[in-house]
């Protein structure tokens, strides 16, 4: 959990390393989103259109990304802003690596803020996706 | 066809959105996301957001049940390039939500193989007293057409 007595600009935060994705997991994820393009699900369908065989939803990995800052966050901030700009594909077996650094800090109307960057890999330098976020402290 | 600006300011049709928790414990578990936050309600209760919550892209959820926004797209040339979240307060169990899909704006980039059109649709999702909870910004890509094959 951050607290924002001991950040800096620049600091990097410590990694979230999620779990192999599987067909099982984007399964799920198509159900509980309501998206199901078959390019999730139908390895069939997804090499028809020249794809491998079935890849992550974009928003899946975003929502690695939104699992790894809400850690973060524990009980001493809230989101405020969370982007995230799509990167490579994920496919089944990809193992995911969540990583943040502080890029800045400040005060707004008495209320303290961070802004962190944030990147999501499936090998070193293999982004699948990055983006940013506000935390606002309680 | 290439799209213009008189499609900025088009909106969809309003509609409910009602969540529920079982939706929200179905949503993290997908992500194997095993933050008590969203489905612990003893452990939940204990935090400053004083019960469950739903997780930071559940949005996205909203934006794939309403009905958008009738444009005549290619849906082959569409690239959802970018996704933001603004939020004004979490989302949670027991909400009612009033969202609508709005075509926030339409600009052209040149990219590495010819111009490209940015086109952001936001879906605005508030409580039924009319207060903000969240947007959901889409950035689209929208490929110009003799770069798709």
């Amino acid at each position: 959990m951050l607290n924002f007595v001991d950040l800096y600009e620049g600091k990097e935060l410590e990694p979230l390393v999620k779990p192999a994705v599987t067909k099982v997991q984007l399964v799920k994820y198509a159900g509980a989103s309501g998206d199901f393009n078959p390019l999730h699900t139908d390895d069939e369908f997804a090499q028809s259109i020249g794809m491998p065989g079935v890849i992550a939803h974009g928003m899946l990995v975003m929502g690695f990304l939104g699992e790894y800052v809400n850690r973060l966050a524990g009980e001493t901030a809230e989101l405020t802003n969370f982007r995230m700009r799509f990167g490579a594909i994920t496919r089944p077996g990809d193992q995911i690596s969540c990583s943040g650094k502080i890029t800045s800090l400040y005060e707004e109307e008495g209320q303290q803020f961070a802004r962190l960057e944030l990147s999501a890999e499936k090998a070193p330098g293999k982004v699948v996706g990055s983006g940013q976020a506000s935390l606002r402290f309680f | 066809m290439e799209l213009d600006q008189s499609i900025i300011g088009l909106t969809g049709p309003v509609f409910t959105f009602e969540v529920d928790k079982r939706h929200i414990r179905q949503f993290a578990q997908a992500i194997g996301d095993d933050n008590p936050l969203y489905t612990d309600e003893e452990y939940a209760a204990k935090t400053p957001y004083g019960g469950i919550i739903a997780p930071p892209t559940f949005p996205i959820v909203i934006g794939s049940e309403g009905e958008g926004i009738s444009l005549d797209l290619d849906p082959k040339r569409m690239l959802h390039g970018e996704q933001e979240f603004l939020y004004t307060r979490p989302i949670k169990p027991g909400d009612r939500l009033v969202c609508q899909m709005k075509v926030t704006d339409l600009f052209e980039r040149e990219g590495k193989s010819g111009k490209m059109q940015f086109l952001v649709l936001d879906t605005e999702i508030k409580d039924e007293s009319g207060e903000m909870v969240v947007v959901s910004r889409m950035n689209i890509i929208y490929r110009s057409i003799q770069q798709h094959v």
